[in-house]
């Protein structure tokens, strides 16, 4: 029992300073998201339960302006896979760090948003951090910040006015941040470019609504043809 | 919209974010070995993916109007330079932060 308890706080302590960057982002996305609920005439409720069931920043926002058309199921599933399609590249990177670790693994995909999954697939975790665990705190503190910015931002919506402009971007640095990690972790880049050239193209090509899918097929493609030359020397694949 | 059709539009939602985070899961088990493509993919997908969602951050920056991109520009080069030099990732993150937000506040 002591020793278990040890295991979690150390776990618990080891994951927090990684998740900071996602609670200065996700109390700020979260509140504008209970904020944008609020003034569209929903009361906390609904960004309370949204924000913990989905979780899943874009397709919360999505779904808000769902709840304000027309009925229509159908559109709303078809729509969401395609939005959050980018999570099964996700699913595919994390089929190895994911085993083993019991039955928090369903809590672990469960929770696995951009954030959760950037920070479980790059953290170097000590070899005396339980690695399940660490992965559970990150997933959790993660999926609490955004429940609380979304919550409170739904209870007091109008009531808000501080400047926060720019405080957005604290995303955009943490994957900038995240992909340099990996930059610096890996010999090749050429996946790494692949990744940032194909998006850009599929960017100006097909525009900010529609470029994820795209982007995605693209990348699989261009991936699986250079197979070859990228597995060169490796035994294992 | 009545209640229960909104408990099902966004029962969809979850539905449908659920079947995007689990669906590798389930077509490759732990228990079997995973296709040698599937797993070439889990080896060389990230890299591609963290480039995808840096692009998917910066998609609706306004190249041709507006601030011309410049203070996203500005801001991931401080960031970039701060990450060479200190190799801290909350610094690197909250300096570019910190960077963006006096530009869009004050300068542009």
């Amino acid at each position: 029992m002591q020793k278990k308890f040890y295991t979690l706080k150390k776990a618990l302590f080891c994951a927090f300073p990684y998740t900071l960057p996602i609670f200065a982002g996700f109390w700020f996305l979260g509140l504008t998201y209970g904020i944008y609920m609020n003034v569209s005439g929903f009361s906390f409720w609904y960004p309370m339960i949204m924000s913990l069931t989905i979780f899943a920043g874009s397709a919360e926002f999505i779904a808000v302006n769902m709840l304000l058309g027309a009925f229509n199921p159908i559109q709303a599933f078809v729509m969401t896979l395609m939005i959050n399609a980018r999570h099964l590249f996700y699913g595919i990177s994390m089929l190895d760090k994911f085993r083993g670790v019991g039955l928090k693994k369903l809590y672990l995909i469960y929770g696995m948003c951009d954030e959760s999954f950037s920070i479980n697939y790059t953290a170097d975790i000590p070899d005396d951090v339980d690695r399940g665990w660490f992965m559970f705190f990150v997933t959790l503190l993660n999926h609490f910040y955004w429940f609380f910015g979304a919550t409170l931002g739904g209870i007091f919506g109008s009531f808000i006015h501080f400047n926060t402009e720019g405080l957005d971007f604290v995303m955009t640095a943490m994957f900038v941040v995240i992909f340099m990690e990996q930059w610096l972790k890996e010999k090749r880049h050429t996946n790494a470019l692949v990744g940032l050239g194909v998006s850009l193209i599929c960017l100006i090509i097909f525009g900010s609504e529609n470029f994820i899918i795209p982007s995605m097929l693209a990348i699989l493609g261009v991936l699986t043809l250079l197979r070859k030359p990228l597995t060169k020397g490796e035994e294992i694949l | 919209m009545s209640l229960s059709q909104q408990i099902i539009t966004i029962a969809m939602v979850v539905l449908a974010t659920m079947a995007t985070r689990f669906l590798p899961f389930v077509l490759f088990p732990s228990g079997k070995p995973t296709p040698k493509y599937i797993q070439y993919l889990g080896k060389v997908l990230p890299c591609a993916v963290f480039g995808l969602l840096v692009i998917y951050c910066l998609k609706d920056v306004t190249i041709f109007s507006g601030s011309h991109g410049l203070p996203e520009l500005i801001s991931i080069f401080v960031v970039v330079i701060l990450h060479l030099w200190k190799r801290q990732m909350l610094l690197s993150i909250a300096g570019g932060t910190i960077c963006y937000m006096l530009l869009v506040q004050f300068v542009f």
